[in-house]
């Protein structure tokens, strides 16, 4: 079975981390109900032509995408994958409000065209004329891991080299007010502002020099903080590594009551310093994958930004990074990387 | 071989169970009609393949509580799903390393078009603010069946059940699974009727796929579930099989958000990708089930691909969309349910409405109910975003 490596990664999300050589150093406190991404300058990445229909989404994924490629000197990968929660939320809800508004006459079809899940997908096989393995995962906080595990697959199992994936997600207007206001009803509710962000990776099976490895990962739909537990001595086991090799913990944590899964979890793995990075990007459902970028930086780079340490010290030497990420207590997801 | 099937479960407008969707298909009796459940102005203008149960009927069925926040995607998704566990005779899901992998569009847009006004004020309505999302219907019917494990969804427009499926068979391969339950399930709704009203690609009669005079689709709604399960399983448990996924394929257009390229090379690619991993010829296949939308485009760039793949040899096909109309995301594994029937019953299904053949390729489906030796089917779902799939049912 092959090994699966980063060849590159790749980060639009609330912070700076997309344009410059920077990681992580000029960090803006986000507040608020919301956050926004910083928006690159898209006409380095998009023709203006095609990207003056593009919603938010779409933008931030085709932009991300190709500098993921760039950086792994790749022009056509042998698989596009993307996940999304939310999916083009807003030219759904452009659609949505139109068929209000206008009591279903009037229409035009850009909105609703825009709309499907797999558009993001979709533009960046077109964009690269790619005719290659192409899929969309949609499912709320696995849906960027599900997409990363499709491209594990496809590269274990030798039917694919090279592959695109990536998690995005977009604020939207209207859904969101209603989840924050549901949220804020509940005082042991999500504690930072709801965001958006993309994030894309080429994977390979191909063993460059310096390449980040990905050891392995895991998925599972429900757990109590218990067999979570369970689940992930097994997965260690499996991959014949002690919890004390691990380094670092990157926990997807929120401030809600659902936090103390990620203290179930960082018990475990007692001497890591663990890191946190909601409280910087926001929550969605694929802010998971501005970890696994986090993650490949800090193997990169051999270095710790004090704005994500949530406990622990920035220590030298750092070899195996453990993310785990769960929403509510469901969709958990552990992945493995090694230097 | 490929990976054993050895359950499903259907619901669409031909029937609520695979018995009853038998019956209609070897009756040539569409369910395509008059839409009932949905307020729009376009009623009078559309034809669909509805479910004829409502919601309040489902969730009677599904024994649910009045108050639950399953959205008609969720409930017609849990009643096909909980059937297919039926029929492959399966109590204790935990027994096995089980998953669940599911394909939605419109996820839970039914709803929320209905209450997104009310979302802010209304408490009753703000239960389905947490539905909207496309995983929401997975993770409910997951949790019924107490499915834990891997559970995903996957949205690719009108080719997702059949990258499910894919999915379903590579996990199984790979070792990482001993068992899937697999499918789709879309819902009508408001949205996707404009949406398609707005491409003008709808239909006001009934559909005609690959028709010289088709005049566009006819929507339908639809949930249907497989079960795939390792030779393994199959062996210890003793279990009868009814049809092997042996081929699949995926591939992209790569040419226009909504269109079909002229030379269907997605299609093309795709077909040529499954019959590569099933091992045959395209001289071993005896009946494409093909995606026949009835639309102008499709139906004229699959016929083309058809012609690049089989030559002058193209096998009998047809298109059941002409019995279900289109069920978007779950026409994939419709599809898969019709072509798993077939092979059972050694019998072909036709393309209702046929008249005339299109000018450009002169090609003629089957029209009538015909019995035949079929050992392999192959089966195209095509979607926006270029998203062709393709797969391929052998004779258990």
């Amino acid at each position: 079975m092959k090994n699966v490596y980063l060849h590159s990664a790749v980060s639009i999300s609330a912070q700076n981390t997309f344009a410059g050589d920077g990681f992580l150093e000029d960090m803006k406190p986000i507040s608020g109900n919301t956050v926004p991404a910083q928006y690159p300058n898209y006409k380095d990445y998009i023709a203006p032509s095609a990207s003056r229909r593009m919603a938010t989404g779409v933008k931030m994924g085709v932009s991300a995408a190709n500098k993921a490629l760039q950086n792994a000197q790749l022009e056509q990968p042998d698989a596009i994958i993307t996940g999304t929660g939310m999916g083009c939320i807003e030219d759904t809800e452009k659609f949505l409000n139109t068929i209000i508004g206008n009591d279903e006459e009037f229409l035009t079809p850009t909105s609703f065209i825009q709309s499907t899940h797999n558009t993001v997908g979709a533009q960046i096989a077109l964009g690269l004329k790619c005719k290659a393995y192409n899929n969309t995962y949609v499912h709320a906080a696995v849906s960027f891991e599900s997409a990363l595990m499709d491209a594990q697959l496809l590269l274990q199992q030798e039917e694919a080299k090279h592959i695109l994936v990536g998690g995005v997600d977009e604020l939207g207007i209207e859904i969101i007010t209603h989840m924050r206001h549901m949220e804020d009803a509940n005082s042991n509710g999500i504690q930072v502002p709801f965001g958006e962000g993309a994030s894309f990776f080429v994977v390979s099976s191909e063993a460059k020099s310096n390449a980040i490895q990905l050891v392995d990962m895991d998925l599972c739909s429900t757990a109590s903080e218990n067999t979570i537990q369970l689940k992930l001595n097994d997965f260690l086991n499996k991959n014949l590594v002690q919890a004390s090799d691990i380094d670092v913990l990157i926990a997807g944590r929120n401030g809600d009551n659902f936090d103390s899964y990620y203290d179930s979890v960082s018990t475990l793995v007692e001497n890591v310093t663990e890191l946190h990075y909601k409280h910087l990007i926001g929550e969605f459902y694929t802010a998971s994958s501005f970890s696994l970028w986090t993650a490949y930086e800090i193997l990169n780079r051999q270095a710790l930004p004090k704005s994500l340490i949530f406990k622990g010290e920035a220590k030298s030497n750092i070899n195996y990074i453990l993310l785990y990420n769960q929403f509510k207590g469901r969709d958990h997801s552990f992945i493995l990387l090694k230097r | 071989m490929g990976v054993a099937i050895t359950g499903m479960g259907i619901i669409s407008a031909i029937g609520h169970s695979v018995v009853e969707s038998k019956s209609s298909l070897l009756a040539s009796k569409s369910g395509i009609a008059t839409l009932k459940h949905i307020q729009t102005k376009h009623s009078g203008n559309i034809k669909v393949g509805e479910v004829s149960l409502s919601n309040a009927d489902l969730t009677t069925q599904l024994q649910l509580p009045e108050d639950h926040n399953y959205t008609r995607t969720g409930l017609l998704g849990l009643f096909a799903a909980k059937a297919a566990l039926k029929d492959a005779n399966i109590n204790d899901v935990s027994k096995y390393r089980t998953g669940f992998i599911s394909a939605t569009t419109v996820g839970g847009m039914d709803m929320t078009e209905l209450y997104l006004k009310q979302f802010a004020t209304d408490p009753e309505a703000q239960k389905y603010i947490q539905s909207h999302h496309a995983g929401d219907s997975t993770q409910k019917i997951a949790d019924t069946l107490h499915i834990t494990e891997f559970v995903t969804t996957i949205s690719t427009a009108c080719s997702s059940a059949a990258n499910a499926i894919m999915l379903a068979a590579r996990l199984i391969k790979a070792g990482k699974l001993d068992r899937v339950v697999v499918g789709g399930t879309d819902a009508l709704s408001k949205f996707t009727i404009n949406g398609f009203k707005t491409l003008m690609i709808q239909s006001d009669e009934l559909c005609a796929p690959f028709d010289a005079d088709r005049k566009g689709l006819n929507l339908g709604e639809a949930a249907a579930y497989l079960v795939l399960e390792s030779d393994e399983v199959i062996a210890k448990e003793q279990k009868t099989v009814l049809a092997y996924l042996s081929g699949y394929g995926n591939a992209n257009d790569a040419f226009h958000q909504t269109a079909s390229s002229e030379n269907g090379e997605g299609a093309f690619l795709a077909m040529q990708k499954a019959l590569e991993l099933a091992q045959l010829n395209p001289e071993h296949i005896n009946y494409i089930n093909a995606h026949g939308t009835a639309t102008p485009n499709n139906d004229l760039s699959e016929s083309v691909a058809l012609q690049r793949v089989f030559g002058n040899n193209v096998p009998a096909f047809s298109s059941t969309k002409s019995f279900t109309g289109h069920t978007l995301a779950a026409a994939g594994v419709v599809e898969a349910v019709f072509s798993i029937i077939a092979l059972q019953e050694q019998t072909i299904f036709p393309n209702l409405n046929f008249k005339t053949p299109m000018p450009e390729t002169g090609l003629q489906p089957v029209t009538s109910m015909v019995k035949k030796e079929v050992q392999h089917i192959l089966s195209n779902s095509f979607g926006f975003g270029g998203n062709c799939s393709t797969l391929i049912f052998s004779k258990a």
